[in-house]
């Protein structure tokens, strides 16, 4: 797993106090994870504070996986 | 009429994550009180307080029994006390595994009389430092007084009445007083009644020192400084956490075989219409509380075998006294009258549903608790029996708790044997 990945599931398993091994590539957030969209806008701040970028509302709405967190990180973190 | 009974008691204080913990430490005459360890107080003129312990102390309490981590995470420290001693109470009067009707015929009424002040602080840091995007989407209803009572209908399915009182340092008492009446005005036959409270925070100690409301002078001797009717008080000791109440329709009660605690026979209201933080010189809105309570109930001052008073170790605590006296005469020899506030500091918007569960912990183990450090009783005290440093096992039938609060608000209860 990269070292995002690694960071990015950390995030998940602290803001949704969920199993780590829960936290699969293909988990859905909402669906899988239990979180609302509240949460989400929570782990995306968390997101955007743990690796410097910046995640516009646009793009947050597409942020429905981890997988999705993960690549969209890896494309534009600096 | 309907009637009113009391079916499962839950509490969070600074002397125990429980029911029978604090109380057995508020009957061995311990204190709650500590220097404050929750940030750092030595610039603050009160660096003193009764914090609710963590885990691991003897006393301590643990988040993590009823309240989900996602949660704790989320909202603030009253809200999360609240959680658990409505969980308690539900526990306690065995209505963990409620029917879908009857849900809808339960309710709740737990409030606060400030709210989520730590976190409105530490948020308006973020603003003013950070920016408005990383203020958090949790904010608003992670400091939302009515938030208790909201996240418990969640959490356990309640469907009946939401209700959250706001009345300062009554709002326990009226929350619990507000909750009996719906169960007899029929909008509910189960009601989750209580306060909570969590401001020990730099603007919360601040705030209220500013005030001249918190003591200032026992820094150096934390167990000593709430001493409620002694000459050498110089303001309250701020408590925090909570206390949550079941209340049942008798009948309801009666018929699922439940255990009753006390009967909520009485319950008065009133306003000062004199002073923001003062209560009027006279007591005459704490006499007209009583007195309406009394009445409420059909009892007469003989009736009444203890009061726990609101007595917060300021000079208010005199002025109570006296509107005691008033009413209820020679009588009043005959009566035990304490101030648990001398042992786990003052719960402000909890205060009045903690001590409201001690009273009704007095008359099951017909045994009054103690005014902790009242070394040197005040003028005006005698004749009065204030329970002096030990609890003291005595006749208790019915049981009057006061709770007073800033905006002149003054709310009476009334609890008996059943």
């Amino acid at each position: 797993m990269s070292d995002t990945a690694e960071r990015v599931k950390k995030i998940v398993v602290e803001h949704l106090g969920v199993d780590a091994d829960k936290v699969t590539e293909d988990a859905s957030f909402i669906d899988d994870l239990g979180a609302d969209s509240l949460d989400i806008v929570e782990l995306v701040m968390a997101f955007e504070e743990e690796f410097g970028v910046e995640i516009p509302d646009d793009a947050a709405e597409n942020i429905t996986t981890v997988k999705d967190a993960n690549e969209y990180i890896e494309k534009n973190k600096g | 009429m309907r009637r009113v009974v009391v079916t499962g008691l839950g509490l969070v204080t600074p002397l125990g994550g429980d029911v029978e913990t604090s109380w057995q430490n508020i009957l061995a005459s311990k204190s709650g009180a500590g220097k404050i360890t929750r940030f750092d107080a030595s610039d603050h003129k009160c660096q003193i307080a009764c914090e609710v312990k963590p885990k691991d102390h003897e006393f301590g309490f643990d988040p993590d029994k009823r309240v989900d981590h996602k949660i704790q995470r989320q909202v603030d420290p009253f809200i999360v006390y609240g959680i658990d001693a409505a969980g308690q109470a539900i526990e306690d009067a065995g209505l963990e595994d409620m029917s879908d009707e009857m849900k809808l015929r339960a309710g709740c009424s737990i409030g606060s009389g400030i709210g989520g002040l730590p976190g409105i602080e530490s948020e308006s840091l973020v603003l003013h430092e950070r920016g408005p995007g990383r203020v958090s989407p949790h904010f608003v209803h992670g400091r939302l007084i009515n938030l208790i009572s909201g996240q418990v209908s969640i959490k356990y399915g309640l469907k009946g009445p939401n209700h959250s009182v706001v009345t300062a340092c009554s709002t326990g008492a009226h929350s619990i007083g507000d909750a009996a009446r719906m169960i007899r005005e029929d909008d509910a036959d189960i009601m989750l009644a209580g306060g909570a409270e969590a401001t020990i925070c730099p603007i919360g100690i601040a705030g209220f020192a500013q005030a001249r409301a918190l003591n200032s002078s026992y820094n150096d001797r934390p167990e000593e400084a709430s001493r409620p009717y002694d000459k050498d008080r110089d303001g309250f000791v701020m408590g925090e956490g909570a206390g949550v109440l079941v209340l049942e329709e008798y009948e309801h009660a009666k018929a699922r075989g439940a255990k009753i605690y006390a009967e909520v026979v009485g319950y008065g209201l009133s306003g000062d219409a004199y002073h923001v933080t003062a209560p009027h010189p006279d007591g005459d809105g704490a006499y007209r509380s009583m007195e309406m309570a009394l009445k409420k109930a059909g009892m007469s001052v003989g009736d009444i075998d203890y009061i726990n008073a609101h007595g917060t170790s300021t000079m208010a605590d005199t002025i109570e006294l006296g509107a005691v006296r008033r009413l209820f005469g020679n009588q009043l020899g005959n009566m035990s009258m304490s101030s648990t506030k001398s042992a786990i500091g003052h719960l402000l918007g909890g205060a009045g549903a903690v001590e409201s569960i001690f009273c009704i912990l007095a008359i099951r183990d017909q045994i009054v608790p103690p005014t902790l450090n009242l070394d040197n009783p005040d003028e005006g005290t005698d004749g009065v029996d204030l329970v002096p440093h030990k609890a003291r096992e005595r006749e208790v039938r019915a049981v009057l708790n006061n709770s007073f609060g800033f905006g002149g608000t003054n709310a009476s209860l009334i609890m008996k044997k059943v």
